[in-house]
């Protein structure tokens, strides 16, 4: 076997849900690194999120701290849950491994007013409608036909170009983060292999860990009432719809070149870095530049392919319960991103900067008045969608200005695994785990029995406890949980 | 051996250890650890063929642009891909690669459908060279 990562001899607890790596741990730290995490999820937090927040914490310009957030596990780069901000003045990058190569992988949160009662009894045609539907999967086909030129507009106009052909509602907009558009999106920046490679996926799920899930709220699981209310969620028994997915094979192809093309930028900046997936350029450089605007296009094509998505599931509703979408209130909660990098003011040693913000599996958490949320969300601060595993339950909470003055307006964004796939399929079969599902109430549909093997509740952290740690610590509160009753897995 | 998948490594990922004689079949051998892991290869036919021809000026960029080329025609062509055949020439340290792939197009009622590799990552990537030839360590997104 080869050598793990070492844990830290020095792991400080700052409070009773921050933990520290001073700058002493590391040769190359210019700032120490920050966990969120409960004693318990410090305690089981694998190795590799040690070794790779403290490498972010070595990156040109970075200010303040280099975070993780409770649900935190190794990834490639940045561990998954990282969050970092840089300063473009100061020498700061943009890394695409500070990003995933899945980018504006995120959360999509849609009401209805149906109860559980009348949801039940048609459950399974309506998920086998949607299985058939919305295409997941491998190397899948989505089901909305364009041309070169339209993607090009697609990724340039993202969830805008959707409502303006039939894809969806006005009011959508006012409800994804940015309006479902990033204006620096510029396609001459992106490969024509990435524009092949994607454009005959919108409307597709993918596989690994994403999903459409149809969830219940249970009474018991309301939390702040009010603020549930203002999202649309106002009764116990209400069904609601969860949908997990992103960029697909463009975002992939965009990471995937630029992580190529940074190589000798680094060397030209005499940048070194402690992980080759850490590629990274000065954001200022002509090189940043054309990342940032080639990772908006990719981000556009995310918002679009979740918005197409949610175009098809009110389509399902109305051919299974005969009623029209707007009669079900089938209304968008909100749309975020847990996978994307943009530049924010913040405040730096009491100085507003202009900072590149890294959220790789973490949700931005805006607070109430932060200007640059839509004003429907003025009083209740952003709505943040963290997606649990698909058999334990997922989260709806808010934004605070605990975030704004902690972690760079940045929360958790699901429960984190625990376990590698390999182990995971070793401990349940997809089939045996499927009949066990739907025991506990949970009709799954999947394109693959191991991909549903791997991503069994088994393999993930307690995604409650994650909930408690970024609640209590203030940087996001807790507004109501949400239990799965059918799930389709790509 | 062709492979083993590193349980240890990247928990949310597949890191895949192949190992091989000689340089081409370390390719062939890293390649075919993804087409595993995208499907059930037993289910697979080989009406499909496609050609790959790179050049780099190293062997881990030559193999991280083979196996992303992989990725790329997977997603553009619905093609699951089972065998590659790999011919690797070194002139004055710039490799030059030509791949013949064979696989056929996906079909969700037929085929038995596993992961949709996103991306390879260059964390950790490495090409060793052994007592026996050469071995690797590709961590890819899933």
């Amino acid at each position: 076997m080869r050598p793990q990562p070492e844990r830290p001899k020095e792991i400080n607890q700052i409070s009773e849900y921050i933990w520290e790596i001073p700058t002493s741990h590391k040769k190359g730290m210019l700032v120490p690194a920050r966990i969120y995490a409960s004693k318990n999820l410090i305690e089981q937090m694998d190795n590799g999120v040690f070794d790779q927040v403290t490498n972010v914490a070595c990156l040109p310009g970075i200010q303040n701290y280099a975070f993780c957030m409770p649900d935190g596990h190794w990834g490639y780069g940045f561990p998954i849950g990282g969050v970092a901000a840089f300063d473009p003045e100061d020498s700061g990058i943009i890394s695409p491994g500070g990003i995933g190569f899945d980018i504006n992988c995120g959360m999509r949160l849609v009401t209805t007013n149906l109860t559980h009662k009348e949801v039940q009894p048609k459950l399974k045609e309506l998920t086998d409608t949607l299985f058939k539907t919305v295409p997941a999967g491998v190397g899948c086909k989505g089901f909305v036909d364009v041309t070169k030129s339209q993607f090009i507009e697609i990724i340039e106009n993202g969830s805008k170009w959707c409502t303006e052909n039939n894809y969806g509602w006005k009011e959508d907009l006012e409800k994804t983060e940015g309006q479902g558009k990033i204006d620096w999106a510029d396609h001459t920046k992106v490969s024509d292999k990435a524009i092949k490679r994607g454009m005959n996926q919108l409307g597709t799920l993918g596989s690994g860990n994403h999903y459409l899930e149809t969830q219940l709220v249970k009474a018991e699981n309301i939390f702040d009432a009010d603020t549930a209310k203002a999202f649309g969620i106002h009764s116990k028994d209400q069904i609601v719809i969860m949908v997990h997915c992103g960029s697909r094979g463009f975002g992939h192809q965009i990471g995937t070149d630029y992580l190529r093309k940074f190589e000798p930028v680094m060397k030209e900046h005499n940048i070194e870095i402690r992980d080759r997936e850490l590629a990274c350029a000065p954001f200022n450089c002509k090189e940043g530049q054309d990342y940032y605007k080639a990772m908006a296009c990719a981000a556009n094509m995310a918002f679009s392919n979740r918005q197409v998505i949610l175009h098809r599931i009110r389509e399902g509703f109305q051919k299974i319960f005969n009623k029209d979408p707007e009669k079900m209130e089938m209304n968008l909660v909100y749309d975020v991103a847990h996978n994307i990098a943009k530049l924010e003011e913040h405040e730096v040693d009491g100085k507003k900067k202009n900072l590149i913000v890294h959220r790789k599996g973490s949700t931005r958490a805006f607070p109430p008045g932060h200007p640059e949320l839509n004003p429907v969300f003025k009083k209740t601060g952003q709505p943040v969608i963290i997606g649990g595993s698909m058999e334990t339950g997922s989260w709806l909470l808010a934004g605070t200005q605990g975030a704004m003055q902690q972690t760079w307006g940045s929360t958790a964004h699901g429960s984190g695994r625990t376990m590698s796939r390999a182990k995971a399929k070793r401990e349940v079969r997809g089939d045996e785990l499927q009949k066990s599902m739907e025991k506990k109430g949970i009709y799954v549909r999947s394109v693959s029995m191991s991909g549903l093997a791997e991503e069994a509740g088994l393999a993930y952290k307690d995604v409650d406890e994650v909930i408690e740690t970024v609640h209590q610590a203030g940087i996001s509160k807790k507004v109501v949980k949400l239990v799965p009753i059918a799930n389709i897995k790509g | 051996m062709k492979y083993k998948i590193l349980e240890d490594i990247a928990i949310a990922d597949i890191a895949i250890e192949a190992y091989g004689k000689n340089l081409n079949e370390l390719f062939e051998h890293t390649a075919f650890a993804i087409f595993e892991e995208t499907a059930n290869l037993k289910k697979i036919h080989d009406t499909e063929k496609k050609t790959i021809k790179l050049e780099a000026t190293n062997q881990e960029n030559l193999l991280f642009d083979f196996l992303s080329e992989i990725l790329f025609l997977k997603d553009t062509y619905s093609i699951i891909f089972k065998t590659s055949k790999v011919n690797i020439t070194e002139k004055n340290n710039n490799y030059s690669l030509t791949a013949e792939l064979t696989g056929e197009k996906i079909d969700r009622e037929k085929h038995e459908l596993r992961n949709d590799i996103k991306a390879i990552t260059l964390h950790m990537f490495q090409i060793e060279k052994t007592k026996h030839g050469y071995k690797d360590l590709v961590v890819v997104d899933v």
